[in-house]
């Protein structure tokens, strides 16, 4: 190789190397990843943001990777070299941290005990035995000396968390685990969507692009239900839903798989069979009702009954009146709402309103009979996210990995103390990676402990 | 409610403490400077107080959970703690005076909360009702917070560098009363030394909320998306002491740019773009 060639890729590793790159490519992922929190990210683009675009606007975006930005080549290229100024600056520093922690100097050059504070002490004991007692003391104070003779004096060494100096690495090394738990997720996992109407089964799931993945087994909606938050003050179910709960059940070749009969799948309690993970996501309705159900309970007698009645029907109640549906409505706020007709023999029609959200309103009325709207049959839907990511254990890994590094690195401090011993005099040296005030206090003590030993 | 007669004295005793901190910055009097303290420790006191009672009456409205559940709850918790982080450095650093740079944070958040948001006890949509809740709220509200007391000493160390560099004589009034800049650009890394590993718990404990709700720990919507644009200017800070031509005064703005973007991630990301954490919506 020659000397330019050798220059050339000692100046690429360099660049590589480089702090200055870190910095910049930190700031450049800060700036860029605010795009896609402006722009729209595929899939959740609607026509309306199209609509509000030119034509050239979308076919810039398009080609920029706009539209899935954290997931175009420019963005990821910028991981890829965020990773490999990782690994580089690691490979590059990684050995004299290892040296300097499992071979530490044990004698303090002239440079150093130039620059580390330093305390002096007049000796009256014998040389010999004043390096007796002050390696006792170390060690007991602080911790075990090494003990070198350097001509005609003692330099004694001891540390304490030298591991700590790691500490870095640890996080440095815990990024790059994290984004291969991400890699093993992406090659090897699912995401998708399933949506089970009341009493239907699946067998396949939606993907991210729409594609149709084989579960393997069935999964049965047995039953969807939906609980409101109450008003204040007993007022009945409010438009806002407290819980909403699947029963499902999971069978495969056609037998129910034990322990998955009726199983129970709620927001934030998910259900895991087989790799596959299900989250309760969403709910809606998926056909329209044709029978609505009401109890009609006697003021009088207290006897309840149950009526199903059919929009346009005549329904024959107790009391040898009839009720029909007359029209029914569903506002926001408001819930569904059926406008009832009661007719009876002699008399005028009784028209009223009847709310499925407020059981107890039709009370107030004071006819005899009491209307409560308990449901209809139309069916619902749950909507259920599946997930299955062999690499999500990687990524935990890699978090907690993150955080003990962080507590290492910030919190833990590398501390050195030596000892020059010569004829008649010591001095006391102490250095210290991090929170230097903190150490400051320790080593005046330390020093005052050594002080009144009067070696 | 009692509550929020507790909270409306709490943020008149952060009044009084800011307003002491500002007479100890001009009048330079060690017993006002006490005042601040002691003045912001009882405030945040009252808070707790007011919190647990806010936690009861939840209840009582047949709601209950824990008060970080709307904005209002969330940036009167913001203030709470703004002022433990400084109280806490205040104990630890005794440098008392950047009270006077920290305490209006926390003043602001209880104004704006008492003011203007609805203090409503408003009831918790489902994805919410989890444990993992309030470790990811707590989590990075303390760190937020830490960023604030960073924030503050960076401008303190940006206006005492700019005097330095034009000083015409030793610089005397106010600014005599600031720690030095090389105390200030170590109190600086401090806070962000406690903010830092906060927010990457945060972060993590959100991912493996979303990951335990949902199924993805990570789907760049903008909340998070932002908490990591957070996360990598403070990176950079941390770096950047590591660096020439970037220490003191460019590391100073890039805590100060932290900040902003710390509060673009929890305000701005609600009020300008649209995503999961829509429960600290305004509406
Ligand atoms: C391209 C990526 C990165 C490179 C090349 C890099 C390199 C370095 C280097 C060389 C140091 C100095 C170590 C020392 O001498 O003590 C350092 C410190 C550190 N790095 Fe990184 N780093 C990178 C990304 C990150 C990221 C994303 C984090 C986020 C957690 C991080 C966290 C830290 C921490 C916490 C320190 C210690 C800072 C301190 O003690 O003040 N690094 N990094």
């Amino acid at each position: 190789m020659s000397a330019n060639e050798r220059s050339f890729v000692q100046q690429i590793w360099d660049f590589f190397c480089s702090l200055k790159l870190t910095i910049s490519l930190l700031i450049t992922l800060a700036i860029t990843s605010i795009i896609g929190t402006i722009i729209p990210q595929f899939p959740n683009i609607d026509d309306r943001y199209w609509a509000t675009i030119s034509t050239t606007k979308r076919a810039v975006y398009d080609k920029l990777g706009f539209f899935d930005m954290y997931h175009s080549w420019w963005f990821l290229a910028l991981l890829a070299l965020f990773t490999i100024n990782l690994i580089s600056c690691s490979i590059k520093r990684l050995p004299h941290v290892f040296k300097f922690v499992s071979q530490p100097a044990t004698t303090l050059s002239d440079a150093q005990q130039k620059i580390f504070p330093s305390r002096d002490f007049k000796l009256s004991a014998p040389l010999e035995e004043s390096k007796e007692r002050l390696a006792a003391f170390l060690g007991a104070e602080f911790s075990k000396p090494v003990i070198t003779k350097v001509d005609h004096h003692y330099h004694f060494f001891a540390q304490k968390n030298p591991w700590c100096r790691l500490g870095v690495y640890v996080v440095h090394f815990s990024i790059v685990v994290i984004f291969l738990g991400a890699i093993i997720g992406t090659l090897f996992g699912y995401k998708g969507f399933v949506a089970i109407v009341e009493g239907d089964s699946v067998n396949s799931m939606q993907d991210r692009n729409g594609k149709t993945i084989p579960l393997g087994f069935e999964v049965h909606c047995d039953q969807f239900t939906v609980n409101y938050y109450n008003a204040p003050g007993g007022g009945g179910p409010t438009g806002i839903p407290k819980s909403f709960k699947s029963i499902v059940t999971i069978s495969e070749n056609g037998k129910v798989v034990p322990g998955y009969k009726n199983a129970r799948l709620i927001v934030n309690e998910p259900l895991t069979y087989k790799g596959f993970t299900f989250y309760q996501s969403s709910y809606g309705q998926a056909t329209d009702p044709t029978t609505f159900y009401f109890s009609v309970r006697d003021r009088v007698t207290g006897k309840v009954e149950q009526v199903a009645l059919r929009p346009g029907d005549q329904t024959r109640l107790a009391d040898g009146r009839s009720a029909t549906i007359v029209d029914l409505t569903d506002n926001p706020g408001e819930g569904l709402v059926a406008f009832l007709q009661v007719t009876g023999k002699t008399g005028e029609p009784q028209q009223f309103r009847v709310f499925k959200d407020q059981p107890n309103l039709d009370e107030l009325r004071g006819d005899r009979l009491i209307f409560a709207f308990t449901g209809t049959d139309a069916r619902m839907y749950t909507g259920l996210q599946v997930s299955k990511d062999p690499g999500v254990w990687v990524v935990w890994t890699g978090c907690i990995m993150m955080c003990l590094g962080l507590c290492i690195a910030f919190f833990m401090s590398h501390k050195r103390v030596w000892i020059v011993l010569s004829p008649g005099h010591a001095r006391l040296f102490g250095n210290a990676s991090k929170n230097q005030p903190a150490f400051q206090a320790e080593f005046e003590a330390l020093a005052e402990k050594l002080h009144s030993l009067n070696i | 409610m009692l509550s929020a007669k507790l909270y409306n004295i709490t943020t008149i005793f952060y009044m009084l403490s800011t307003v002491a901190f500002f007479g100890y910055l001009a009048g330079r009097n060690r017993y006002i400077g006490l005042a601040g303290s002691a003045l912001a420790w009882i405030g945040v006191a009252i808070q707790t107080v007011a919190a647990g009672l806010r936690w009861k009456e939840s209840y009582a409205v047949g709601l209950g959970h824990i008060p970080l559940a709307n904005l209002y709850e969330s940036v009167v918790f913001f203030s709470w703690s703004i002022v433990l982080i400084f109280g806490i450095i205040d104990l630890k650093y005794k440098y008392r005076v950047i009270g006077a740079f920290v305490m209006p944070f926390a003043l602001l958040g209880m104004t704006w909360a008492q003011l203007y948001l609805p203090t409503d006890i408003s009831p918790l949509m489902p994805a919410l009702q989890s444990n993992w809740l309030t470790y990811h709220v707590l989590t990075c509200f303390l760190g937020y917070a830490a960023f604030a007391v960073a924030c503050g000493v960076s401008i303190m160390y940006l206006i005492k560098a700019r005097s330095e560099t034009t000083a015409t004589g030793p610089a005397g009034g106010l600014l005599a009363m600031f720690p030095p800049t090389k105390a200030l650009d170590e109190l600086n890394y401090k806070a962000i030394m406690v903010g830092f590993p906060l927010l990457t718990l945060g972060i993590i404990t959100g991912a493996a909320w979303a990951n335990y709700a949902w199924g993805t720990y990570w789907s760049w919507d903008p909340k998070e998306t932002w908490s990591l644009i957070v996360w990598f200017i403070y990176a950079a800070f941390l770096h950047a002491r590591f660096t020439k031509g970037w220490v003191g005064r460019r590391a100073a703005w890039l805590s100060v740019i932290g900040f902003a973007a710390t509060i673009f991630c929890y305000l701005g990301v609600n009020l300008f773009l649209s995503g999961l954490h829509s429960y600290g919506s305004l509406k």
